[in-house]
C-alpha cells in the first residue's frame, strides 16, 4: 500500500504540508514560517497593494532588517547611504501598513534572518519555512523543510501563505566517521560541493546523515545546510534529534510545557524510516577531510589548505580549462602555488554560514594570546544581538580584540557588497561567509571560504594557514 | 505579467558555466524599491570598467548584440542568489528567453514569474546555437512556446519541454496569486486542521 512506503524527512514534511495537488502534479503547499527582510521585499508589498491583498498570516511572518545595515557604531544615527535607508524605510512602512511583526535595527534581537530563527526558536522541526533569500537552506539543520523562494513568490505566500511546487527529489549525502582535528562543519560542507559540484544538486533536497553529522551541534548543522543551496540544491536537512531538542528548549520563543511534548511527539516521527529510496547517494569519509579553502570563484573550486594552485593546463576540457583560467587570472594566482603562501588583507568572520556563539569561541580560541599580522584588517560580526551579548558575557569580544580584531554589530557585513563592509579591489580575503564568486565581497575582491578557526589563524599568520598548526593557547 | 507565445530575435552567444545571479546583478544594485531600471546594471561587472566606461569585448556591448533578446549560455545558469532582479534586469536589458542545458532552480522558477522563458537544451544544442548566434544580425532565432521548438536560421526545428502549468500561465500571462485564491476554502480547512493537531505553530515573538 502506497500509504506504509517508507518515506524520507523530506517526504514526511512534503506530505503534511499539501493543501491541495493540482491535475498535473504540481501541490499547492502550505507554508508554516515566512521569514523576510528588506532586500527581497519591497516589489512584494508593491504587488499586494496593486491587488488590494491583504497579508494573510502575519503571524506567521516574521520581518527584520540584515543586508543594508552598518556593523559599526553609524547604525545608532542612523543609515547614511540613501538607498539603503530608503529600503529600510520601506520595510518599516510595509510591516507597519501590514501588520507584520518586525525587528527594528536597534532592538537586542535584531540579526542575520537565518541566524535569528532557530535562536528565537521560531525555525522548528517538521515545518515549512521560506524566505526571499537562498540562504533559506540554513533552517533544514533543525530538520524542517526551508528554501529560498523569489520575490514574486514572497508576494505569493503573502498573500496565500501558500507556493505553487513540484516535489523535490531525494538526495542523500553520508558523512560517516570521525571528524579530524581542526575540522568543523564548514570543512563538510565545502567538501561535499567539492565533491558533487555547485549543480550536484539541483532539484533535490539533500539530507545530511551520517555519524559525522549527528555528532555537530546545531551552529555546525546550520553551516553544513547552509550551503546545500551552493551544491545547486533546493534546500539541505538534518533530521531532528536529541540535540535539536535540547537546543530549542533554551530558546525564548519555542514551545513550551505541554504544547512542547505535544511537538516533540510530531518531531520524533519525522526521521526518514528504515528503507526510504534515495535518488541519488554520496557517501564521504568524515576523518578523509582536511580543513578545506577555496581557491577559485566558485564554491566547487575547493582544496585541501596543503593543496597548491591548480594548473588550468592539465584540464582536459576546453570550456573548464577556460573557466579555469579566468579564475586563476581574476585571484591573482599563479599555478602550483602552495595555498599557504597566499598573503591575505581582510579577514571575514560573520555571515549567515558562520557567525554563531560557537563560531566565536572557535576564533577567540585561535586569537587568544596571539596577535592580528601587521596590515591585515581582521573583523568579527556577530550573527545577531543575542549572539553579540552571550560572546560579551564570555569574554569573547575582549580576546579578539587584545589580538585586533575588529568586534562589530551584528549584519549580514562583508558577505556580500551592499553594505559599508566591502572590499576594494584586489584585496584578498580569508572570509567565513557562502560564496566566492567574482566580485561578491565588492568589485575586483577576492573570497577564500573557510571555517571560522581557519579565518582566526589566517589573521594571526597573514597568509592562509592551516589551522592545525595552531593549537589553542588555553580555554576560554 | 507580460505574456510569452512566440519570439523572434537576436540572440548573444555567452559561453560560460555557472553564470551566477551576483555576475547577473551584483548587490550594490539590488537597493531599489522598484521592479524597474535594474537593465542598465545587468552584468555591471562584465559590461562596464571600473571607470565606468563600456567594456568593448563584452559580447552585449557589441553589434548587433545590444538588441538581443535571446541569451544561450551554458550549464548552471542563475546559480546563487535567489534575487528575482536577475530575471528583472535581464528583462528590463531587453532578453526575454534564456537557453543553457540546465538552470539553478530559484533561478527557473524566478523567470516563469516574470514572462522570461529558461529554455533547456543539451549542451550540443546550445554549442550549435551559439554558432548561429555569432552570425550575428542575418541570423535570428525564433522561440515558439506554443509549439515549444527553437527555430534556427536554416529552419531547422529544435523541440523542447516546459512544464505544462508554467506553459499555461506564460502563454496567458496569468497571475497565479489569483489561481491559488480560488483554493482558498481548501487553505482555510488546512489551517483549521493544523490549529488543532499543531497548536505550537500559531507563532509569536
Amino acid at each position: 500500500m502506497a500509504e506504509q512506503r517508507p518515506k524520507t524527512l523530506f517526504d514526511k514534511i512534503w506530505d503534511a504540508h499539501v493543501v491541495e495537488t493540482l491535475p498535473d502534479g504540481t501541490a499547492l503547499l502550505y507554508i508554516d514560517l515566512h521569514l523576510t527582510h528588506e532586500v527581497t521585499t519591497p516589489q512584494a508589498y508593491d504587488g499586494l497593494r496593486a491587488a488590494g491583498r491583504k497579508v494573510r498570516r502575519p503571524d506567521l511572518t516574521l520581518a527584520v532588517v540584515d543586508h543594508n545595515i552598518a556593523t559599526d557604531s553609524s547604525r545608532r544615527t542612523g543609515i547614511v547611504d540613501p538607498e539603503s535607508r530608503l529600503q529600510v524605510e520601506t520595510l518599516e512602512r510595509n510591516v507597519a501598513e501590514f501588520g507584520v511583526p518586525y525587528i527594528p535595527l536597534l532592538d537586542d534581537r535584531q540579526g542575520i534572518v537565518h541566524v535569528i530563527g532557530p535562536e528565537l526558536g521560531r525555525s522548528l522541526p517538521g515545518m515549512t519555512i521560506v524566505c526571499g533569500d537562498s540562504h533559506t537552506s540554513t533552517h533544514g539543520a533543525m530538520g524542517a523543510l526551508a528554501f529560498g523562494i523569489g520575490t514574486s513568490e514572497v508576494e505569493h505566500v503573502l498573500a496565500t501563505q501558500t507556493l505553487l511546487q513540484k516535489p523535490a527529489r531525494n538526495m542523500q549525502v553520508l558523512v560517516e566517521g570521525d571528524l579530524a582535528f581542526g575540522c568543523t562543519g564548514k570543512d563538510i560542507t565545502l567538501a561535499v560541493i567539492g565533491r558533487i559540484g555547485t549543480a550536484g544538486g539541483t532539484g533535490h533536497v539533500i539530507e545530511y546523515m551520517g555519524d559525522a553529522i549527528r555528532r555537530l551541534d546545531m551552529a555546525g548543522r546550520m553551516t553544513v545546510c547552509n550551503m546545500a543551496i551552493e551544491a545547486g540544491a533546493r534546500a539541505g536537512m538534518v533530521a531532528p534529534d536529541e540535540t535539536t531538542f535540547d537546543y530549542i528548549r533554551r530558546t525564548p520563543n519555542g514551545p513550551k510545557g505541554e504544547a512542547f511534548e505535544a511537538a516533540l511527539r510530531w518531531w520524533r516521527s519525522l526521521p526518514t524510516d528504515a528503507g526510504a529510496r534515495f535518488d541519488k547517494v554520496v557517501k564521504l569519509d568524515a576523518h578523509a577531510i582536511a580543513p578545506q579553502v577555496t581557491w577559485g570563484t566558485n564554491p566547487e573550486a575547493v582544496l585541501p589548505i596543503t593543496g597548491l594552485v591548480p594548473d588550468p593546463a592539465d584540464e582536459p576540457d576546453e570550456a573548464k580549462r577556460a573557466q579555469m583560467e579566468r579564475m586563476v587570472q581574476y585571484m591573482g594566482l599563479t599555478p602550483g602555488q602552495r595555498l599557504t603562501d597566499l598573503k591575505v588583507d581582510v579577514v571575514f568572520i560573520g555571515s549567515c554560514t558562520n557567525s554563531r556563539i560557537e563560531d566565536i569561541r572557535a576564533a577567540a580560541a585561535i586569537a587568544r594570546g596571539r596577535r592580528v599580522a601587521d596590515g591585515v584588517r581582521a573583523m568579527v560580526v556577530p550573527g545577531s544581538g543575542l549572539v553579540k551579548a552571550e560572546a560579551e558575557c564570555e569574554g569573547l569580544d575582549r580576546i579578539l580584540k587584545e589580538a585586533g580584531f575588529e568586534w562589530r554589530e551584528a549584519g549580514c557585513s562583508m558577505c556580500l557588497g551592499m553594505n559599508p563592509d566591502k572590499l576594494t579591489p584586489g584585496q584578498r580575503c580569508a572570509s567565513t561567509s557562502n560564496r566566492n564568486f567574482e566580485g561578491r565581497q565588492g568589485p575586483g575582491g577576492r573570497t577564500h571560504l573557510l571555517s571560522p578557526a581557519m579565518a582566526a589563524a589566517a589573521a594571526v599568520a597573514g597568509h592562509l594557514a592551516d589551522v592545525r598548526d595552531f593549537q589553542p593557547t588555553g580555554g576560554v | 505579467m507580460q505574456a510569452f507565445t512566440s519570439l523572434t530575435g537576436i540572440a548573444a552567444p555567452l559561453p560560460k558555466a555557472n553564470v551566477d545571479t551576483d555576475q547577473i546583478i551584483p548587490a550594490r544594485f539590488l537597493k531599489s524599491i522598484s521592479r524597474a531600471g535594474f537593465g542598465k546594471h545587468l552584468f555591471a561587472n562584465f559590461r562596464f570598467k571600473d571607470g565606468g566606461s563600456e567594456n568593448p569585448e563584452f559580447i552585449l556591448n557589441q553589434e548587433p548584440y545590444r538588441r538581443a533578446e535571446i541569451l544561450i549560455a551554458f550549464e548552471n545558469f542563475g546559480c546563487g542568489s535567489s534575487r528575482e532582479h536577475a530575471p528583472w534586469a535581464l528583462m528590463d536589458f531587453g532578453i526575454r528567453c534564456v537557453i543553457a542545458p540546465d538552470f539553478a532552480d530559484i533561478f527557473h522558477n524566478n523567470c516563469f514569474k516574470n514572462g522570461l522563458l529558461p529554455v533547456r537544451l543539451p549542451r550540443a544544442v546550445c554549442e550549435q546555437l551559439m554558432e548561429d548566434a555569432r552570425l550575428g544580425g542575418n541570423a535570428r532565432l525564433t522561440v515558439d512556446l506554443e509549439r515549444q521548438v527553437v527555430v534556427r536560421p536554416n529552419g531547422e526545428e529544435i523541440p523542447f519541454e516546459v512544464d505544462p502549468l508554467r506553459r499555461h500561465l506564460l502563454l496567458n500571462g496569468l497571475d497565479d496569486i489569483g489561481q491559488t485564491l480560488q483554493h482558498a476554502t481548501a487553505i482555510d480547512s488546512y489551517e483549521a486542521r493544523q490549529r488543532a493537531s499543531q497548536p505550537w505553530l500559531n507563532g509569536s515573538l
